[in-house]
């Protein structure tokens, strides 16, 4: 019990010290330079203890329950070697991961406001919330493709930046058909999907699968998922901006 | 009670939201490893706090992260604070006016950066795969400022106005370059760094500050200019991780053709 108190403590901390200097600068920036009051000082203060509260709880649960578990799962399937399953594990992974993305949850519901206030969509709450669930599976497909094409790169080991230049070039080529009102978002989107869920487990795999391949080193080419899963959703968000 | 229906709305969605990646987790589990999930139970307590803890974060994001941006971006590039309290027509204000907004930015884009812990990981490995070459520390003060100056260089094109793929397309190419001259072993972690640096209580805060600035600079729409920040938060850590990294490279030379 002590031992699961302490972990708790260190998570809040560290979820403190991501809080921290947003709250040092704005502070600062606040007082020193606009001199003038908060507004809705109170409903602030209390969204932003229920912002260190809930990411405590996330990130202990998360590495309480899903690390561990999917660590191990990416390892284990990285070792068996069965192709299709192993594929079909990265792009379902890369997929429900992004899903499940706070960060993209929240910029896909702004995205659904501001696209209805400009008149690209409907004002309808349904209509909103038809298009941020539309950009999130995007996302999510375009992120789990992207794992899925990391790890055959893995496996046959190509130079990562041909695909990334690759990738570019495509980026290139849907911002020359995609309207101008999608392409923002859509450049974002790439930030957006790899952060807290993502990463981590992404990145199991991709050094699990490296450290088990004959021939392939776990610090060069374990890394480059990450890369992959923020360039397609630029250019698949483009294509979701045609398509609406 | 209002607090409680909206928890309870929030709580609704995240197990939707959490629902992909728990049936894909226990389903590879029992239908390909074929092996019982050890510590069922911790795991099953350590998903029952991943569900509090997103549905209170998203709460707290939305009512508190988000209004901040916002509120930060609109005060700064407010015409009166601008101005100093004497008015003056809007219509007045150069893109040279809005300097707070750059330096709030910035200020954002380092402060967040250097205490983001995956970037710390990152640069560790990056100092181990190198055989100490390149700095962990150094390493971090590079991506930070590479952020900073990407957020502040992001806030001036939406005062500005000038097309977001300028921008990002000129960074690629950049990139390329750099990644042409660069040792081939740090490429693959210097891409990477792009997507660790961006934080999930970051993403949210910049993305607002992006919004709210768009929507108070006349002539701007948030629809158009209001997005992009985050895409300049990620392609900056390339460039400054790829600089660095040919810096030190460069200076390690230099050292060793003197001795």
């Amino acid at each position: 019990m002590n031992e699961s108190l302490r972990g708790f403590l260190h998570t809040l901390l560290g979820s403190l010290r991501d809080l921290a200097p947003i709250i040092l600068v704005i502070g600062f920036f606040q007082m020193a330079i606009l001199q003038q009051p908060i507004e809705n000082i109170s409903a602030i203060a209390v969204g932003l203890f229920l912002v260190v509260l809930g990411l405590t709880f996330f990130i202990y649960g998360l590495e309480m329950g899903l690390f561990p578990v999917g660590e191990g799962m990416a390892e284990a399937l990285a070792k068996k070697g069965s192709l299709p399953w192993l594929m079909a594990f990265s792009f379902l992974l890369g997929f429900g991961t992004t899903i499940a993305e706070p960060a993209l949850i929240l910029v896909a519901e702004k995205a659904s406001e501001v696209a209805a206030a400009g008149g690209m969509i409907g004002d309808s709450l349904q209509e909103k919330m038809e298009y941020a669930q539309g950009l999130r599976y995007t996302v999510a497909f375009s992120v789990g493709l992207a794992i899925l094409l990391g790890v055959i790169r893995i496996l046959k080991g190509w130079p990562i930046q041909y695909l990334i230049i690759g990738g570019y070039f495509g980026v290139v080529f849907m911002t020359l058909f995609a309207p101008d009102e999608i392409i923002g978002l859509a450049y974002d989107a790439g930030g957006v999907t790899t952060s807290t869920v993502t990463v981590p487990l992404v990145t199991a795999l991709g050094v699990g699968l490296a450290s088990s391949v004959r021939g392939r080193n776990p610090m060069t080419d374990g890394f480059g998922l990450i890369a992959f899963a923020s360039l397609t959703p630029m250019i698949f968000v483009m294509g979701y901006g045609m398509v609406i | 009670m209002d607090f409680l229906s909206s928890f309870v709305d929030s709580l609704l969605s995240t197990v939707w939201d959490m629902f992909p990646i728990v049936a894909i987790i226990f389903g590879f589990q029992f239908l390909v490893i074929r092996r019982p999930i050890s510590n069922l139970r911790q795991v099953l307590v350590g998903f029952f706090y991943v569900l509090l803890g997103l549905s209170l974060f998203l709460m707290g994001l939305d009512q508190a992260i988000f209004p901040l941006g916002e509120q930060m971006a609109i005060q700064l590039s407010d015409p009166l604070f601008i101005r100093g309290g004497s008015d003056g027509a809007v219509s007045e204000l150069l893109w040279s006016d809005y300097g707070w907004v750059y330096l709030f930015a910035a200020a954002i884009g380092f402060s967040t950066t250097i205490a983001e812990p995956s970037l710390l990981a990152v640069a560790l490995k990056a100092e181990d795969v190198s055989g100490g070459t390149i700095e962990a520390n150094g390493l971090r003060v590079a991506v930070a400022i590479g952020v900073a100056v990407g957020i502040a260089l992001g806030a001036w094109r939406i005062v500005v106005g000038i097309p977001l793929y300028y921008f990002i397309i000129s960074g690629y190419v950049v990139v390329m370059i750099q990644t042409y001259f660069t040792p081939k072993f740090i490429t693959a972690l210097a891409y990477d760094s792009g997507g660790v640096t961006t934080s999930t209580v970051t993403v949210p805060l910049v993305a607002a500050l992006g919004l709210g600035l768009a929507s108070s600079v006349p002539g701007r729409s948030e629809l158009l200019d209001g997005f992009g920040l985050i895409a300049f938060a990620s392609l900056f850590p390339i460039i400054a991780v790829l600089g660095y990294v040919q810096i030190s490279e460069w200076s390690a030379r230099r050292y060793e053709n003197r001795e």
